[in-house]
């Protein structure tokens, strides 16, 4: 972790936050509706500090809005949640970094300009910024690309991009919307593996969505299957090789493809 | 690059070559039932151009003082009218409909009116240079600032960005392009609002000018002033496309 985002975090989290480093999600009975669409009901979920957490469901299942509750931008209509024992939208912002379904890069800045954002709008120094967000493009694989334009990236490496802009930011939760949606099957897969590393790396407490099943079940500590709109659990599961440094192997084994395979059924279970 | 004017380069110039020797040899004149004078053909007005240049070039500048400081009046009043509007919704309820609506006045017609209440000097044509490159600046820049993606603002949030940092490294660059697309058209017009404003009543410009030159049956140099205007037009409509090629460099 960066020297200044370590600051902030010592920062943000709050004193009475005790036990592992990081900060861990609580949510109990949360509801949430727009109007008179109810989008999620009585939803409980916890992710222990460093643990990453899987939410995987039906499309259109206010997934996309459980993050962004979870990050405080916006809040419930029923129920609590905390992110390292704040409730409040204001603390749960300071504790989250969000990071959108689509890259979201700012085709105006450079890639390091756009990675070291967070920094910047904390009030760090253009070289400052660069200098901070710098050292994790040598360490995550992008070291030469600190000047690209956007447009120059590849998929695969503008969602590098858009992930270390979320890692900057020194947040000790991550909120990650189908990260790896927009790429194709071999550089997601690569991604996976690239992210599985990261997170080993510089470990966080990480809620993870994607529809993609083995990619939550990869990546993930546990996996929560979140039934059709309104959304709530319909079954956990416990990843059986969390984040392991050969994605192929552990994503054939015939442990691995046994949760999948219960995993798809509830998944099939909740949507109808 | 140079391809991509070849043909236009080409069809204009047949154009002209055409107009000249229809124009040389009567032809036009005759169709129309016109005296020959009253055709000139470009070559006539190439002259009175060259003859006349230190005539058209004090009008010039006459009229482009008006076209300028009315478009960089509107430019600013513009820009900051799309961001308040942008910011403040309930000023943009009740005064948008209102902005777009007064669209329908045909602005360059009360130009009269304002030469009575200001008279022949350079306000009435600034105010109505101003009237008409207001319109087009504030509501491209207002689309800008609206086409903003409300994930990235969501994401700028999550980042710790200020409202005012949001609109710095978000909303305004993408506004960019579309105010630019506002000021070209503005600057388009503004010609043609400095030339109205002068026509309803001045002593000088290129507006001006015509209107001497058309009731002494001038019309070579009527046809130069035309020239001068569009001239100004495309400079000023070409400084604006270069300085947003040099600005806008990531689309």
């Amino acid at each position: 972790m960066p020297a200044e985002a370590r600051e902030f975090v010592a920062e943000g989290a709050s004193p009475a936050t005790e036990g592992p480093p990081g900060v861990a999600v609580s949510i109990r009975g949360l509801g949430h509706s727009y109007g008179e669409l109810r989008t999620i009901e009585r939803l409980d979920l916890e992710a222990p500090a460093h643990g990453v957490v899987g939410l995987v469901g039906p499309s259109g299942c206010g997934k996309s809005t459980l993050l962004e509750l979870i990050s405080g931008l916006q809040e419930p209509v029923a129920g609590e949640v905390e992110v390292g024992g704040a409730g409040d939208p204001r603390g749960r912002l300071t504790r989250c970094a969000y990071m959108p379904q689509r890259d979201l890069l700012l085709p105006w800045l450079s890639a390091i300009d756009n990675a070291a954002l967070a920094l910047r709008n904390r009030g760090a120094r253009r070289r400052a910024a660069r200098r901070e967000a710098g050292r994790l493009f040598e360490r995550f694989g992008l070291a030469g690309f600190e000047g690209a334009a956007p447009a120059e990236l590849s998929g695969g490496m503008r969602q590098r991009v858009a992930f270390l802009r979320t890692l900057v930011a020194g947040k000790p939760v991550l909120a990650l919307d189908e990260p790896f949606a927009s790429l194709d099957a071999i550089t997601r897969a690569e991604m996976q593996e690239w992210l599985a590393a990261a997170l080993r790396a510089d470990p966080r407490t990480v809620v993870l969505v994607t529809h993609d099943v083995e990619e939550a079940l990869y990546l993930s500590d546990r996996v929560a299957v979140l039934s059709a709109r309104p959304a709530r659990v319909v079954e956990e599961l416990q990843a059986p090789s969390p984040r392991a440094p050969d994605r192929d192997a552990a994503v054939t084994d015939p442990g691995f493809v046994a949760v999948r395979e219960r995993a798809m059924l509830a998944l099939r279970g909740g949507a109808g | 690059m140079s391809r991509r004017w070849l043909l236009p380069a080409l069809v204009l110039a047949t154009m002209v070559g055409a107009w000249q020797v229809a124009a040389s040899s009567g032809a036009i004149a005759a169709t129309l039932r016109l005296e020959d004078f009253l055709v000139p053909a470009p070559s006539e007005i190439a002259a009175s151009l060259w003859e006349n240049r230190s005539l058209l070039a004090d009008n010039a500048w006459v009229t482009l003082q008006e076209v300028l400081l009315g478009f960089g009046f509107a430019l600013v009043v513009g820009l900051g009218a799309a961001v308040v509007l942008h910011l403040s919704e309930t000023l943009r309820r009740a005064t948008y409909p209102l902005i777009v609506a007064s669209q329908t006045v045909p602005i360059i017609v009360i130009a009269p009116i304002l030469v009575v209440w200001f008279g022949y000097g350079i306000g009435p044509k600034l105010a109505i240079v101003a009237l008409i490159c207001f319109f087009p600046i504030v509501v491209n820049t207002l689309d800008g600032l609206r086409s903003v993606d409300p994930d990235a603002t969501k994401m700028m949030r999550t980042l710790d960005a200020s409202r005012w940092q949001t609109f710095r490294r978000v909303e305004a660059p993408t506004a960019l392009p579309y105010a630019f697309s506002g000021a070209k058209i503005a600057v388009a017009v503004a010609v043609i609002g400095a030339v109205f404003g002068e026509w309803a009543g001045s002593d000088s410009g290129l507006g001006h000018l015509m209107l001497l030159d058309n009731a002494q049956l001038e019309t070579a140099r009527l046809f130069a002033s035309v020239v001068v205007l569009s001239a100004i037009a495309i400079a000023l409509f070409g400084l604006l496309a270069l300085a947003e090629r040099r600005i806008v460099t990531w689309r």
